[in-house]
C-alpha cells in the first residue's frame, strides 16, 4: 500500500516536471501592489494563456527602490530574474551597468522579433534610449504630472471653477481668492521635486543639470538653480509661509488631503487619477501644469515618470526569446490602450493613443487626454527630454530636504537651491568615480 | 585562599571554547573584515568593478558636514532615548514595587509594547501625529499648538525618541522591577526604623543597590538607540526634516541601499564600529567603578 502511493507520487510528479519542462519560465520582478498590481498579474496571466511555449512569474519585491535593491543583490549573488522593473530615477544606475543588463534592442534583434522602437512616443522612448538611438529598456508605466482641481471648493470660495489656470501667475490670484473664501488648504503637491524642478525645468525649456540633463555624458553637474527655477521656488515658499501653499510630503502624501475635499488644487502624477476619480465625492477636474508666463519657449513640454522593464545578462538564448515575446506582447496595442485608460499612466504607444481616442474614453473621461497632449505639444529640446543622473534617488533626497528647509521658511529658494546643487554635484562626482 | 579549577591538558578548554570562538568569526569577525575591506574601495551597484581609493571614502565623509552633524544628532538622540526610556520605567518600577493588590495585571499591561516590533511602533505613533490627521496632532491644534514635525527639526526629534523610548520602557520596567525585589526588605526596614523617609532611603539605599541593572540596562539601551531605532526613523522620518534625525546607522542604511553607494556605506560602518567599540570600553572603564555588586 505505501509503496504504491510512492509509486504514484513519483510517478505523477515526474509528469508533472516533464510537462514543466516543455515551457521555458521567466521571472519577472516588480514594483506593483494593490490596483496596479492586479491589473499586472492580469497582463502575466493573459500572456501564459495565450501560448504555451513561455510562461512569465511576476513576484513583487516591494517599493521601487526595494526592488531595484532586490535585483542588484540578485544580481551579486547570481539569481537575478530576467526582468526587472526599475524607476526612471535608476536608469543612470542601470545603464551604467553594462555588463549587468541585456539591451532590449538586443533581446529583440536576437529574437528576431517584429517589433518597431519608433512605435513609441517620442518623449517616453527618449527617457531610455542612448543618444545612438538604441533603446536599452523598454517603457511600462510612465505618467507626467498635471493639476488637479476641486471645483467644488473654488464655487465655496467665491471663485469662478472655470478661471483660467494655465499660468502660476493666474494660480497666484487664485490662491489670494480661495485663502480669503476660506478654503484651508489652497495648494498642495505630491513628488515635489519632480513636479515643481524636474518638469518644471523641462516645461519652461531651461536645463535642469549640464550636458542635456546628463544624456551627454557622466560629468553632468546640476544647474537648477537658475534664476526661473529660484524664482518659482520662492514664490512656493512665500506662498507657504502665507499658508496658500500645504506641504503634506515627500511622496504623495497630499493626494489623501486633496482626495479628502481639503485642498483646492494639487500638482500630481497622470497616474493619480484612478485614486482621485475612485474617492474624491466633489466635481473635480484635470488641467495642463501651469507655467510662468514670460519665461522664453514655456511651456515646452513635460517630461515622464514611472518605471521601464530592464532585462538582465546571464540566461539561456531561449529565455530572452521568452522575453522578447513577453516585451512584444505588452507593448502591442490593446494591452497598452486598457493599461493607460484602466490607471491613467500614458499611453506609450502611439498605435495605443489612437486606439484609445477612436474608443472614445477621452470624450467619456474629460482630463485624461491633456498629460499625453502636454508631453507630446512640441518636439523635445535638450533640456526636455528627461534626465539622466547617477545616484538621483539620493540626489532628489537632498532636494527634499533643502526644498523642506524653504517651505518652513528657514532658508530662501536661492541659498536652498544653491546648496542642493552643491551637495547634489559632490553624489555625482562619486558616480562618475565609481561607473567612469 | 582563592580556590581555582584548572584543567589538565589544554585540549578540552579549546575544545570547549571552539563553538564560541567559530561563532564569533563567522558572524563578527568575517563581516567586520569585510566592512573593512570594502571601505577602501569604491565600488559599482552590480559589482561588475571595483576601484581602490584607499582612505578616500573616510575623506569624502569626514569632508561632508552633513556626516558630522550626524555624530551631534546620534549623541542627543540615544542619550534622550536612554534617560527617557529608563527614566520612566524606574519611576513606574518603583510604583509596582510598592503595590499590593493588582499588580500582576499591572506588570502584564506594562510589559506589552515591548512586542511591538520597532517599525510598527513607528507606524502608530505616526499616525496619532499626523500633521492633518493626527488625533494628537489635531488636539494640539485645539490648544493653539500648530504641530508639523514634517517641516520642524525639534518636533521630529522629539516625536522619534518618544517612538522608540515608548516600546523600550516594558524592557527597562522589567529589569528595574526585579532588580528592585532583589533588595532585601530588612536593609530597607532598618533605614525606615532610623527614621529614613521615602526619597532618602530611595536616595542612599535602593538606587545604589540597584546599580548593576542600572549599568546593565544603560549598556543594552544605548546600543538599542545606536543599532535597533532604525525602524522607527524610516517609518517616522526618512531622516528629515533637513536630516535632523538622521543618525549614523540611519545615514549607512540610506548611502547604502538607496544612493548604491557601497563604499561610503562600508565606509560608515568601520566608524561606528570604532564609535561602539569606544563608548562600550569607555561606560565599562569608568561608569562600572561607580557600580556596587
Amino acid at each position: 500500500m505505501k509503496l504504491k502511493t510512492l509509486l504514484g507520487t513519483v510517478a505523477s510528479s515526474l509528469a508533472l516536471a516533464t510537462g514543466a519542462y516543455a515551457q521555458t519560465e521567466i521571472q519577472w520582478w516588480h514594483a506593483f501592489t494593490g490596483r496596479l498590481g492586479d491589473l499586472l498579474a492580469e497582463q502575466v496571466e493573459q500572456f501564459n494563456a495565450s501560448q504555451s511555449d513561455y510562461r512569465v512569474v511576476a513576484s513583487h519585491k516591494g517599493n521601487y527602490s526595494e526592488t531595484l535593491n532586490a535585483g542588484i543583490a540578485a544580481f551579486r549573488a547570481g539569481e537575478q530574474p530576467h526582468i526587472l522593473q526599475v524607476f526612471e530615477v535608476g536608469t543612470a544606475t542601470m545603464m551604467a551597468a553594462g555588463g549587468a543588463i541585456k539591451p532590449v534592442y538586443e533581446v529583440m534583434g536576437e529574437a528576431g522579433a517584429t517589433w518597431d522602437p519608433d512605435g513609441y512616443i517620442g518623449p517616453v522612448k527618449g527617457y531610455y534610449t542612448t543618444t545612438e538611438g538604441d533603446m536599452l529598456s523598454l517603457p511600462y508605466n510612465s505618467s507626467t504630472p498635471v493639476l488637479y482641481v476641486n471645483r467644488d471648493l473654488f464655487t465655496q470660495a467665491g471663485l469662478d471653477p472655470d478661471m483660467d489656470l494655465s499660468t502660476w501667475q493666474n494660480v497666484g490670484e487664485a490662491l489670494d481668492g480661495l485663502k480669503a473664501g476660506g478654503v484651508n488648504c489652497p495648494l498642495t503637491t505630491a513628488w515635489q521635486s519632480w513636479v515643481h524642478l524636474e518638469n518644471f525645468s523641462a516645461y519652461h525649456d531651461i536645463p535642469f543639470a549640464t550636458k542635456d540633463n546628463g544624456f551627454g555624458g557622466l560629468d553632468t553637474e546640476l544647474a537648477f538653480n537658475g534664476p526661473v527655477q529660484v524664482q518659482h521656488i520662492q514664490a512656493m515658499g512665500d506662498w507657504a509661509q502665507d499658508g496658500k501653499f500645504f506641504y503634506a510630503g515627500r511622496r504623495n502624501e497630499g493626494g489623501a488631503n486633496f482626495r479628502g475635499g481639503e485642498c483646492a488644487l494639487f500638482t500630481e502624477s497622470s497616474a493619480g487619477y484612478a485614486g482621485v476619480k475612485a474617492q474624491a465625492e466633489f466635481d473635480f477636474e484635470i488641467r495642463p501644469l501651469p507655467y510662468w508666463e514670460g519665461v522664453d519657449g514655456a511651456p515646452q513640454n513635460t517630461i515622464i515618470g514611472g518605471a521601464s522593464l530592464w532585462v538582465m545578462q546571464g540566461h539561456e538564448a531561449e529565455e530572452y526569446a521568452a522575453v522578447a515575446a513577453f516585451l512584444n506582447f505588452l507593448s502591442s496595442s490593446d494591452i497598452q490602450a486598457a493599461w493607460h485608460q484602466n490607471t491613467g499612466y500614458l499611453p506609450i504607444t502611439m498605435a495605443a493613443a489612437d486606439q484609445t481616442k477612436a474608443e472614445g474614453f477621452y470624450d467619456a473621461n474629460p482630463g485624461t487626454e491633456i498629460a499625453g497632449m502636454q508631453m507630446m505639444g512640441k518636439a523635445p529640446t535638450g533640456n526636455s527630454k528627461g534626465l539622466r543622473l547617477g545616484s538621483f534617488d539620493q540626489i532628489r533626497g537632498i532636494i527634499d530636504e533643502e526644498l523642506e528647509a524653504v517651505w518652513s521658511g528657514s532658508k530662501s529658494a536661492e541659498e536652498a537651491l544653491g546648496s542642493a546643487v552643491e551637495r547634489g554635484n559632490a553624489l555625482l562626482r562619486r558616480f562618475e568615480q565609481a561607473n567612469g | 585562599m582563592e580556590k581555582r579549577v584548572t584543567f589538565k591538558g589544554w585540549l578540552l578548554p579549546m575544545l570547549l571554547l571552539l563553538p564560541q570562538v567559530i561563532i564569533t568569526a563567522v558572524f563578527f569577525f568575517y563581516p567586520a573584515g569585510q566592512a573593512v575591506w570594502q571601505s577602501l574601495f569604491i565600488p559599482d551597484p552590480f559589482g561588475l568593478k571595483s576601484q581602490f581609493v584607499g582612505l578616500g571614502n573616510f575623506e569624502f565623509l569626514l569632508n561632508d558636514p552633513f556626516y558630522r552633524a550626524s555624530f551631534l544628532t546620534t549623541a542627543i538622540f540615544s542619550t534622550l532615548v536612554t534617560l527617557v526610556s529608563m527614566g520612566v520605567a524606574l519611576f513606574l518600577a518603583v510604583l509596582a514595587d510598592r503595590l499590593i493588590k493588582g499588580s500582576g495585571a499591572y506588570r502584564t499591561l506594562l510589559i506589552w509594547p515591548y512586542a511591538v516590533a520597532p517599525a510598527v511602533a513607528g507606524v502608530l505613533w505616526l499616525f496619532m501625529f499626523n500633521t492633518r490627521v493626527g488625533v494628537v496632532s489635531w488636539y494640539l491644534g485645539l490648544l493653539g499648538y500648530d504641530w508639523n514635525h514634517v517641516l520642524n527639526g525639534n518636533e521630529a526629534m522629539g516625536l522619534v525618541v518618544v517612538a522608540s523610548a515608548w516600546g523600550r520602557i516594558s524592557y527597562n520596567f522589567l529589569f528595574f522591577l526585579a532588580g528592585l525585589q532583589a533588595i532585601p526588605r530588612s536593609v530597607i526596614e532598618a533605614a525606615a526604623i532610623d527614621g529614613a523617609r521615602f526619597w532618602t532611603r530611595f536616595r542612599t539605599i535602593v538606587f545604589p543597590l540597584l546599580s548593576p541593572t542600572t549599568f546593565f540596562l544603560l549598556v543594552v539601551n544605548i546600543v538599542y538607540a545606536f543599532f535597533e531605532t532604525f525602524g522607527v526613523i524610516h517609518t517616522i522620518t526618512s531622516g528629515g526634516p533637513q536630516q535632523s534625525t538622521t543618525i549614523l546607522v540611519y545615514k549607512v542604511f540610506s548611502d547604502g541601499f538607496v544612493g548604491q553607494d557601497l563604499g561610503s556605506s562600508a565606509a560608515q560602518s568601520v566608524i561606528l564600529l570604532f564609535v561602539v567599540g569606544l563608548l562600550t570600553v569607555v561606560q565599562f572603564k569608568y561608569i562600572e567603578r561607580r557600580v556596587h555588586y
